[in-house]
């Protein structure tokens, strides 16, 4: 029983040093992330990652015209500013988080479902020398039937 | 040397194992505590600036059912993969494939009030991420919490979409892309095989659910970006093949839009992108696609 339970202690302390620094990300996305979602209902769709300063991700999705659309984009604190836009097919920029005073949310209705891409960039915080920063950043849609 | 002694002996050398390195390369960044040389600060940043992650984001199984519903569509039983067929699904592929099914039959339930429907579908959903090692994505929490509010459908869907991102992003988190993309495969065509079921041929023309099934044609490419990500999982590759032969009726049918105009509704602050849109399915291209989502649907739940 005693040998049992040292393997146990073992394997659970091997486990908490091998965790991924990506299970910080579900943490960040559902403590942080989510509640911003509210009252539009979460997809129930997870993306996140460990992004660096100045680092680029990009995002693709259809967005159906009989709905109504928050995104919210948001970086750890650690990260220096996280930006995003959405583009159009023809790359019109549709939002800008930067033309919007930094908004990390964004909400919209189509007239009509298209598929919309959503570049998303870590900013820099320009001190040469040092180390990029890096953090998760997480894109989270909800929706709700649109009126 | 007693049990226990040896025991702990072998203990100690496993951790070493785990935790030497580590302790290591902490020494290792002692000695290197000369600054990073810029140059080689300036070549990462250089080098992060041309990484991209991308991210392909299918509709999630809760906002397929919500289309269906929204486009007008009856609550239809039949359709729903019956829970009686998990005994079947062992396999990683089979689990996966009907985790993202059961998630979607059980949305569609719970937007129709389906009370005893939403806890037989959500055991089953958590029968296949218990099948998938998906640690706590479900538990018994879950499922009492789902019965004290079955009469509230904003709870529920709560419910649904917390404990399918718990799902996904344990999935994404411990390195199973492959996995969580064939769930999320399996819940888009489940919706499509639910909405193809339930349009009336009779009313085909100007019929609210045809236009919801043409707009998947937005997503078919979005899916196989997906899929392709993943190449090289044998699951992933059969898959490929069963998209693409659906990707092939979808480009049969043509989508026209004119350029979005962007106006804010100063009431809401909610962005209102205009544009108009015009579509041509014929009734065979339409039989043909929902004879081809059948076969593939067909070959998940088998």
């Amino acid at each position: 029983m005693k040998t049992i339970r040292l393997f146990s202690g073992i394997l659970l302390l091997l486990l908490a040093l091998t965790l991924p620094a990506h299970s910080q990300c579900k943490a960040f996305a559902k403590k942080e992330v989510l509640p911003e979602l509210s009252p539009y209902v979460h997809d129930g769709n997870y993306h996140a990652a460990i992004l660096v300063e100045g680092e680029e991700a990009e995002l693709y999705k259809t967005f159906y015209s009989d709905m109504e659309y928050r995104v919210v984009v948001m970086g750890e604190d650690k990260l220096p500013a996280v930006e995003f836009k959405v583009l159009d097919e023809n790359k019109n920029v549709l939002f800008s988080s930067k033309d919007n005073n930094n908004s990390r949310m964004w909400d919209f209705k189509l007239e009509s479902s298209k598929q919309l891409k959503l570049v998303i960039k870590v900013s820099s915080f320009n001190k040469p020398g040092d180390i990029p920063a890096s953090g998760c950043v997480a894109i989270m849609f909800g929706f709700k039937v649109k009126k | 040397m007693n049990k226990l002694s040896r025991t702990g002996i072998i203990a100690v050398i496993i951790l070493s194992l785990f935790v030497l390195p580590g302790c290591k390369s902490g020494g290792e960044k002692q000695k290197k505590i000369e600054p990073v040389v810029q140059k080689d600060v300036e070549k990462i940043k250089e080098d992060i600036s041309k990484a991209e992650k991308m991210f392909n984001a299918l509709p999630s199984p809760l906002e397929s059912a919500m289309l269906i519903k929204t486009a007008g569509a009856s609550f239809d039983r039949r359709f729903l993969n019956p829970i009686e067929n998990v005994k079947l699904y062992t396999t990683t592929r089979s689990q996966a494939l009907n985790l993202g099914i059961y998630t979607c039959d059980l949305s569609f339930a719970s937007l129709y009030d389906q009370t005893q429907l939403i806890i037989d579908y959500m055991n089953a959903a958590k029968k296949m991420a218990d099948g998938l090692g998906i640690l706590d994505a479900i538990n018994q929490e879950t499922i009492s919490r789902l019965e004290e509010n079955i009469n509230n459908k904003e709870v529920i869907m709560e419910i649904i979409s917390e404990t399918f991102m718990n799902s996904n992003s344990y999935l994404a988190d411990n390195d199973q892309a492959a996995v969580a993309a064939i769930v999320l495969a399996g819940g888009w065509i489940e919706g499509l095989y639910i909405a193809t079921q339930l349009v009336d041929l009779k009313n085909f023309n100007g019929n609210k659910l045809v236009a919801t099934i043409i707009d998947q044609k937005l997503s078919i490419d979005i899916l196989l970006n997906l899929l392709e990500n993943n190449k090289g999982n044998p699951a992933v590759d059969e898959l490929i093949g069963q998209v693409n032969k659906l990707k092939a009726v979808f480009d049969k049918i043509n989508i026209k839009t004119t350029p979005i105009k962007t106006e804010i509704d100063p009431e809401t602050n909610v962005t209102i992108l205009k544009s108009k849109v015009t579509t041509d399915m014929s009734v065979e291209t339409f039989k043909e696609l929902t004879a081809i989502v059948k076969e593939i649907r067909d070959s998940f739940v088998k």
